[in-house]
């Protein structure tokens, strides 16, 4: 069927083609012999074949083009006859002789145009009379083209500004209005295509007048080219004209079309200066024009203008082009009631890029586009549609983009709302956004307010949103390095006054606890951290001279402290809790907090004998308890006392002898340090080392019942040599030559079992531990000669 | 045999010549052999002047009862041919009986004589000028000789000429208005004026302006009507839509007008119609006949 026709449309093509050249060859020969009478009766006949309505445009344009060259042939011999001095007048009349309107009308342009050049009238009437007379063609295919030859034929002849036609009575107000009107028609013809026919055949109409368009495009652009279409002119008659036209015709295709053409082949100075008139336009056009596309390419123009001129800035102040998009934008999405939000999100996302191109230092406006999208968008709900959502992250993203600086899109009051509208996936997403932005530009966020209001829009990484049961949830992996990126965030939340910086921790802290189990363990550990900072610039207490209450007092942070890592016991991650109070009590201490270090310790403590239950969990606790135990200076002698107890029975309460061994040697620290007379306990310390070699042996006597590896048991011992010698060095009189003697005595004789290497160079490099520090001489090397191998 | 056969022969070379002949204009006039010839034009009021000249042939001589020249308006209707009406027969005596033996030349004169009516063609009807000269002979037949006229008249400027407008249509199908700028038209003259489509629910394919001429002949029962298209114009191609106007500008020039005549010598009638004719897409005509008057109006420079 189809087929069919493109092949009965080549032959008449081919038909319409033929009889074309026939008549233009015999056309040709009566202008070489000069008769005008053939040649206007051929030629006549020649354009007849422009009258079938068999052709498709595009076929239609072909016959056309031939049309175009042959008349040129014939415009050339109408001027020759004027000049052999045939009258123009005459001339003119006698074309109109032709019995068929459509060939009689393309002499009559062809004559007129030569009348025009003549200048034996005015050419404003006679490119009126021209345009007027092409009324005659109403079918719109045939018409367009008509008026296009019109429109190509006046086109160098309009009494432009500065043109030859200008003139006392020509001026350009003429040619605006000829090519006004002959817009006007051609556009009507264009229209009514859409009408004509089957509707079955609507999809093949659209695509033909798709390919029709730029004939009637054309109009503008001679209008955008003629030197005396001043902004004035542009303003008063042009644009007014030309949206009447395009507001009355009431079809989608054009509308579309030719508001687009404006915005493209005018300059953008008119459109700054015209905005309201042109913004007037769009909610009156047709519902279902994208008027987003349109929109969105005017605002992008003005950007660019706006950007590439910095010059003209002040205008774009001058006549308000933002208030005025704004308020357009808003008028159409009122006017269009069905318009899918995504087209609305789109509007305003390119005003935003609009005002951050244009108006970067106008915050207030970025945050009315928000405040107006906020509008739109609600009453509608969370948004499914997933390229609106998308529209929306751009939206989002633009001023973070814009201004590289979070800080800035927080000023937005608008902006969390608009956020709201978000999918919780989205929101996430937006989250991941700006965090990333925060941590690309090393932004510092520093008051409690914008904390707060960063907190706000990051929402959807910090707690768990009210989703509906049965969606898929995050994938552990993204969960992760979403937790994780916010762990990084809080320490861009950052003040130097420790009253203000509380206060962003607390707030960190409010929004923390809410999050969640599956949350805190990534979180609470900066935050902790945080906290600790602060802490140790808060000025020592009684450091301060002039009396003030600081507000800010480490007891208070120590308590909030105290409050977030209990929260993480709940959550099955006792080993960070365990270790953020001991890190706790260790910042305690320096702040000479005896109770609070006590109770963080006891926390800890409680931690461990309740939670902590894997044994090398246990053991790693237990260092990690002793060697905080050690440093600990704050505690009076009863706590302290209290404290070792409980650390030296956990020792010894290991499952694993060397575990054990290991544990209760190392807690022979804990009763002397170095700096602090008063734990120098010299009888305990060598308790402990005794009970360490007790176990040793045990673990020893066990490995040859073959319960265990053997090797173990000598290392145990090499390194409880080195305990020896390490407080032997310092001299604690309980230590003698002789345990230490002995002890390697000891070893020796172990070395004789199955040998081990690690247990062997352990053991070599202590002895050459022990010949070095002979040789250093002094004191400890005295102590060391001591010492006979 | 000679001698017989001239008898038989028109004994004399008669001919007729206007005193004016040489500026006197002439326009082409169709014969009823078909072919065209050039003959005088004369208008009303005119004074008809001229010589009649008689050569008799060699050595003859011609025996006349009387010589005279008949200025002759006739009409001729087709259907009852050979029978002339003259409606304005003048006549001159130019020679008392006698005998012309050598070439003899009579002046003759008709002033300022009334012609009311124009010459004209038609297709049921004739109205012609002719003068003719008689030399009347007994037995033998009398010599004719014919010389035809063309007469136009020209009309003044008429004092009313008022526009033809019109709003014409089908119920709920088709409603125009259409406007002619006069109702009466010289026939050099071009029809201006402006089609409005108030009202279209037809698929139109284009529109004609025609002129018709309308041809009545005869009274009573016998009254004969002969209706020619003689112009065909495009007006407008395609389908309008309400509110268009489509303009109209037609030149008459081009087309074999007469102008108007009314009742001439209650014989026969010349009219002109306008006819407005829309065709749509499944070829169906509609129109609207609106009569015209033409009128021959006196021209500065030319015919």
């Amino acid at each position: 069927m189809i087929a069919d026709g493109t092949e009965d449309e080549e032959k008449w093509l081919a038909a319409g083609s033929a009889a074309f050249k026939q008549n233009a060859f015999y056309m040709q020969r009566a202008i070489d012999s000069n008769n005008l009478k053939d040649a206007l009766k051929y030629s006549a006949q020649m354009l007849s074949e422009l009258r079938t309505s068999k052709l498709s445009p595009h076929k239609y344009y072909d016959l056309y083009m031939r049309a175009f060259d042959e008349l040129r042939k014939l415009e050339i011999f109408f001027m020759e006859e004027t000049r052999r001095g045939c009258s123009v007048i005459e001339l003119y009349e006698l074309v109109q002789h032709a019995g068929n309107i459509l060939p009689r009308l393309y002499l009559l342009c062809t004559a007129g145009s030569v009348y025009i050049k003549t200048k034996e009238a005015p050419a404003k009437e006679i490119l009126k009379d021209l345009v007027e007379m092409c009324r005659g063609i109403q079918h719109p295919l045939r018409g367009l083209f008509l008026r296009s030859y019109l429109a190509q034929i006046g086109r160098d002849k309009l009494p432009d500004v500065g043109s030859e036609y200008e003139g006392d009575a020509d001026t350009v107000t003429d040619a605006v209005e000829f090519v006004l009107l002959n817009f006007t028609e051609m556009n009507k013809l264009w229209v009514r295509m859409q009408h004509q026919g089957p509707a079955r055949d609507k999809e093949r109409r659209e695509k033909e007048r798709g390919e029709l368009r730029d004939l009637v495009g054309k109009n503008l652009h001679v209008l955008s080219q003629l030197e005396g279409v001043d902004l004035d002119m542009y303003r008063d008659t042009v644009l007014p004209r030309v949206l009447e036209q395009i507001v009355n015709c009431r079809d989608e295709i054009a509308q579309y079309y030719l508001i687009d053409c404006i915005i493209q082949v005018f300059p953008d100075e008119y459109h700054l200066q015209t905005l309201d008139v042109l913004l007037g336009a769009c909610p009156q056009l047709q519902p279902s024009v994208d008027i987003m596309t349109v929109l969105s390419r005017l605002m992008e123009r003005l950007s660019n203008y706006a950007a590439l001129n910095a010059e003209v800035l002040p205008y774009f102040l001058q006549v308000e082009a933002f208030s005025k998009l704004n308020n357009a934008i808003g008028k159409v999405i009122e006017a269009q009631e069905d318009m899918p939000i995504l087209s609305a999100v789109t509007l305003y996302s390119s005003l935003l890029k609009f005002t951050l191109h244009v108006h970067p230092d106008r915050l207030d406006y970025a945050d009315q586009v928000l405040g107006s999208c906020v509008k739109q968008l609600s009453g509608k709900g969370k948004i499914n549609d997933t390229r609106a959502t998308k529209e929306i992250v751009s939206l989002l993203s633009a001023p973070l983009e814009k201004y590289n600086d979070v800080v800035t899109a927080l000023k937005l009051t608008n902006y969390p709302l608009v956020v709201e509208y978000l999918d919780n996936e989205t929101k996430r997403i937006m989250a991941t956004v700006i965090i990333r932005s925060i941590m690309k530009n090393n932004t510092l966020i520093t008051t409690a307010e914008k904390v707060e209001a960063l907190l706000e829009l990051i929402k959807g990484l910090i707690n768990d949103l009210d989703e509906p049961e049965g969606l898929e949830a995050v994938d552990d992996d993204d969960f992760e390095e979403e937790q994780n990126s916010v762990a990084r965030l809080v320490h861009m939340l950052y003040n130097d006054d420790t009253e203000e910086m509380f206060k962003i921790i607390s707030i960190l802290k409010k929004h923390f606890l809410t999050g969640g189990p599956k949350r805190l363990k990534f979180t609470i550990p900066p935050l902790v951290v945080s906290t600790l900072k602060l802490i140790r610039r808060l000025p020592v207490e009684g450091d301060n001279p002039f009396g003030k209450e600081a507000s800010v007092t480490a007891t208070k942070i120590f308590q909030f402290l105290n409050q977030i890592i209990e929260a993480l016991p709940n959550v099955p991650s006792p080993d960070l809790a365990f270790r953020l109070y001991l890190q706790c009590a260790e910042a305690a201490n320096k702040c000479v907090e005896e109770p609070i270090a006590y109770e963080f310790f006891t926390q800890a403590y409680i931690l461990y004998e309740e939670e902590i239950s894997d044994s090398k969990a246990q053991v790693t606790a237990l260092q990690l308890i002793i060697g905080t135990l050690q440093r600990m200076h704050v505690f009076g002698v009863e706590n302290r006392d209290t404290l070792t107890h409980k650390a030296t029975g956990y020792s010894a309460k290991l499952l694993k002898k060397p575990d054990q061994c290991r544990a209760v040697y190392a807690c022979s620290h804990l009763f002397w340090l170095e700096d602090h007379e008063t734990i120098q306990d010299g009888e305990r310390v060598l308790l402990c080392l005794k009970r360490a070699l007790k176990i040793a042996n045990s673990a020893q006597q066990m490995a040859s019942n073959g319960q265990e590896g053997s090797a173990g048991s000598v290392t145990l011992f090499i390194e409880i040599l080195n305990k020896y010698l390490y407080f032997y060095e310092k001299g604690i009189p309980q230590i003698t030559v002789e345990s230490v003697e002995s002890l390697i005595q000891l070893i020796k004789n172990e070395e004789s079992m199955p040998s081990d290497p690690y247990a062997e160079s352990l053991f070599a490099s202590t002895l050459q531990f022990m010949e070095f520090q002979k040789q250093k001489g002094g004191a400890i090397g005295d102590r060391y000669e001591e010492i006979k191998v | 045999m000679n001698y017989l056969l001239g008898a038989f022969k028109p004994a004399c070379n008669v001919s007729i010549t206007f005193s004016d002949g040489k500026n006197r204009k002439q326009v082409p006039m169709k014969k009823e052999n078909g072919q065209t010839a050039l003959v005088p034009l004369f208008h009303s009021q005119d004074t008809i002047s001229g010589k009649v000249c008689i050569d008799p042939y060699q050595g003859k001589k011609v025996e006349h009862n009387g010589v005279k020249v008949e200025l002759l308006g006739q009409i001729e209707m087709y259907f009852d041919r050979g029978n002339f009406y003259d409606f304005t027969s003048l006549v001159r005596e130019l020679d008392v009986p006698g005998e012309i033996y050598e070439r003899k030349t009579y002046p003759f004169e008709f002033p300022t004589v009334e012609m009311p009516y124009e010459t004209y063609n038609g297709v049921n009807v004739r109205l012609r000028y002719v003068l003719k000269v008689t030399v009347t002979r007994g037995y033998s037949g009398s010599i004719l000789e014919y010389q035809e006229l063309v007469v136009r008249n020209y009309a003044p400027l008429p004092d009313i000429n008022n526009s033809i407008k019109m709003e014409v249509g089908i119920e709920d199908c088709l409603h125009i208005e259409f406007e002619y700028n006069k109702s009466k038209y010289h026939l050099k003259d071009v029809i201006l004026g402006k089609i409005y489509f108030l009202l279209v629910r037809i698929k139109m394919k284009n529109m004609d302006l025609e002129i018709r001429r309308r041809e009545s002949t005869g009274a009573g029962a016998n009254t004969h009507v002969e209706t020619e298209t003689l112009a065909k114009f495009e007006l407008m191609d395609g389908t309008p839509v309400r509110g268009e106007s489509i303009p109209v500008r037609l030149f008459l020039a081009p087309y074999d007008l007469t102008p108007t005549h009314r009742n001439i010598n209650n014989k026969y009638s010349v009219k002109y119609y306008l006819n407005l004719v829309l065709v749509d897409e499944e070829d169906r005509r509609y129109f609207k006949q609106q009569e015209i008057t033409l009128y021959r109006l006196k021209e500065d420079t030319s015919s």
